[in-house]
């Protein structure tokens, strides 16, 4: 009899080794989303503008669930991105997609590194008002420079050529974005799933709880905190970018406050820190405001103001928290 | 001469500009410094407070002076409201559902304008007395901008006295430098919080009246000037009024100098400037030791 098999009989450690390991019901997702493609072929559109929210916000999780770096301006990477692809296109530089979506990746880590290592010295109201003019900058830098950027009317029509010389990508009847995306967010998805069950994933979860105790056991937190930080910025830059290319325009739009409030609610909406929350808060907010938005658009706010309310006085998990409480207690009156 | 005209005349615009800022946004440094709650919805209550004064001014056909003081008391008794019934759950929760509440309760607050009045730009008309233009010695400038200036340094100077000579001040400075310190002294800091909350939200509504004339009021004021009211408060420091005064001017005569020289970029070194000086100062240009 060793250690370790005492060790691992316990509940506690058998759960936690367990932790990674891949559920049935994980399938589901990607089950619904090619589901989706053969069922709605009218919506492939609006399926693929989803696809990149929950990319975007499945960025923003790593920074904000995991790591617990509070910001207002994770926009600014998603803007980099598409930035990226749009003046490659335009400019007629550089057009192919994938590996145009590979430099919007590194031009978006580029500017996570270089702002995280600054800004990350800083917490709280002064990381937030950090985070929110950095944002201000690049906004105001891509309306400023008009010459490449288009300014406030941003780059129409880019050239985007055929997914590996071989699928058209065609606006009116989105297929191939939408598959493109998919794919492109299933790898993402793996690696963050990767990512945040690794020891380095477990020492960001550390930090957030505990930065103090973090510093104690000589954790490098804030080299673990700016890393993270750019592996989620290179995301958003992917799903960025991956924007420009579906709708093959780019405006100031990418880059605004709106967009970093929407997916900040988007995940919240849906529950940060457990990978699930971007799909669930993603699919919720869409649908919602793909059918209330348009129709009512006050109506809209007014009801996404109370929800924003609601969730920050009563449920800080989101929709995935609440499932999860609901579970606990059935189990509870099961086990009574 | 003219050089020299040209200079104050700049100075004045930027310090009209600034004196709206400073008052719309003393009382969120105030409140922020006590309790330090991220009250992002802060520019709501300016909106509101704008909305009362310039519909009954136009409406009710209210003297400037009435609706102003209207405006204060109306929004002064609903941040009450919220600050009791709401933000008060909210004080020993993360930054993160701070954030997401103020958020919504901005959303809330457009929405429900948009939905009562309507989208519309709602202008202010100003009292003859205040239209045109002054003769000060030197040069001819607006009456109204003259006037805020005036407002702007009445009230700091008000706000000083008030917060260095009083007793209430004296307990609001205890409790931004050191809250449970202040508490176990037996100051009542809920208390504090609630007037603090309602005179700095009367405050932003007299702001969002004074400065509908060239800020505009329209239902998506709160988000459009948010960055603005934050970045005054975090140059001038927490929980300082004075510091919040020379932030709130130093921001809008740099504004106004850029906009007239760099109409494409004058916010952006607004950002460069605010970034860099966070980074050097955490606690702001006039805050004190950073606790």
């Amino acid at each position: 009899m060793s250690v370790t098999t005492s060790a691992s009989a316990h509940p506690a450690a058998l759960a936690l080794a367990g932790r990674h390991r891949v559920r049935w019901w994980e399938a589901i997702p990607w089950i619904l989303a090619l589901a989706f493609f053969f069922a709605f072929p009218r919506n492939l559109g609006f399926g693929t503008d989803l696809l990149v929210t929950i990319l975007f916000a499945l960025s923003l999780d790593l920074a904000l669930g995991y790591a617990g770096i509070v910001t207002l301006g994770h926009a600014a990477f998603f803007g980099a991105g598409a930035y990226t692809v749009g003046i490659l296109a335009h400019e007629g530089i550089w057009t192919e997609p994938i590996t145009s979506l590979i430099l919007a990746a590194c031009v978006a880590a580029f500017i996570g590194l270089a702002s995280g290592l600054v800004l990350l010295r800083t917490t709280g109201l002064t990381l937030l008002m950090l985070t929110l003019c950095t944002m201000g900058l690049l906004e105001e830098s891509a309306n400023m420079g008009a010459a490449y950027t288009g300014g406030f009317d941003g780059l129409p029509s880019l050239p985007i050529p055929p997914l590996l010389g071989l699928f058209e990508f065609n606006p009116l009847y989105p297929k191939t974005q939408y598959l493109y995306v998919l794919a492109v967010l299933f790898i993402c998805f793996v690696f963050t799933r990767t990512l945040v069950y690794s020891p380095f994933g477990q020492s960001l979860t550390g930090i957030r709880e505990n930065t103090l105790r973090m510093h104690a056991v000589g954790a490098p937190v804030r080299a673990r905190l700016v890393i993270c930080y750019t592996i989620s910025a290179a995301m958003a830059g992917i799903a960025g970018g991956i924007w420009a290319q579906a709708n093959a325009y780019v405006n100031l739009s990418t880059l605004g406050l709106e967009r970093a409030a929407t997916v900040l609610i988007i995940l919240v909406l849906g529950g940060y820190g457990r990978l699930y929350g971007a799909f669930i808060g993603a699919v919720a907010y869409m649908a919602l405001s793909h059918f209330l938005a348009r129709v009512y658009p006050t109506a809209w706010q007014l009801g996404l103001g109370l929800l924003l309310v609601l969730i920050a006085l009563f449920a800080r998990n989101g929709i995935l928290g609440l499932w999860d409480s609901l579970r606990r207690r059935l189990r509870r009156k099961r086990a009574s | 001469m003219i050089f020299g005209v040209d200079v104050l005349s700049m100075l004045l615009g930027g310090m009209a500009a600034g004196m709206v800022l400073f008052i719309v946004s003393v009382g969120l440094s105030v409140t922020m410094g006590l309790m330090g709650f991220v009250n992002l919805a802060h520019g709501g209550f300016a909106m509101i407070g704008g909305y009362v004064i310039v519909l009954t001014m136009r409406r009710w056909g209210l003297g400037f002076v009435p609706a102003l003081a209207l405006g204060f008391a109306v929004t002064a008794l609903v941040s009450v409201a919220f600050e009791r019934l709401l933000y008060s759950r909210l004080y020993r929760a993360t930054e993160l559902d701070q954030v997401l509440f103020t958020i919504g309760l901005v959303f809330i607050m457009i929405a429900s304008v948009t939905l009562l009045v309507g989208p519309e730009n709602q202008p202010l008309i100003l009292p003859p007395a205040l239209q045109g233009q002054i003769d000060l010695g030197i040069i001819q400038y607006r009456t109204y901008s003259i006037f805020l200036i005036a407002v702007g340094i009445v009230i700091v100077g008000a706000l000083w006295l008030g917060f260095e000579r009083t007793r209430v001040g004296a307990q609001i400075r205890a409790a931004v430098d050191n809250r449970r310190m202040a508490a176990s002294l037996g100051i009542n800091i809920d208390r504090l919080f609630t007037i603090t909350f309602a005179f700095g939200s009367g405050m932003a509504a007299l702001g969002g009246g004074l400065g509908a004339e060239f800020l505009g009021l329209d239902p998506q004021y709160p988000l459009k000037y948010l960055v603005y009211f934050l970045i005054v408060v975090a140059v001038g420091g927490l929980g300082r009024i004075t510091g919040v005064f020379y932030a709130a001017a130093l921001i809008g005569i740099l504004d106004f100098v850029l906009k007239k020289y760099l109409p494409q970029g004058g916010t952006l070194f607004i950002y460069a400037l605010t970034i860099l000086l966070l980074l050097a100062r955490p606690q702001g240009l006039f805050g004190g030791k950073p606790t």
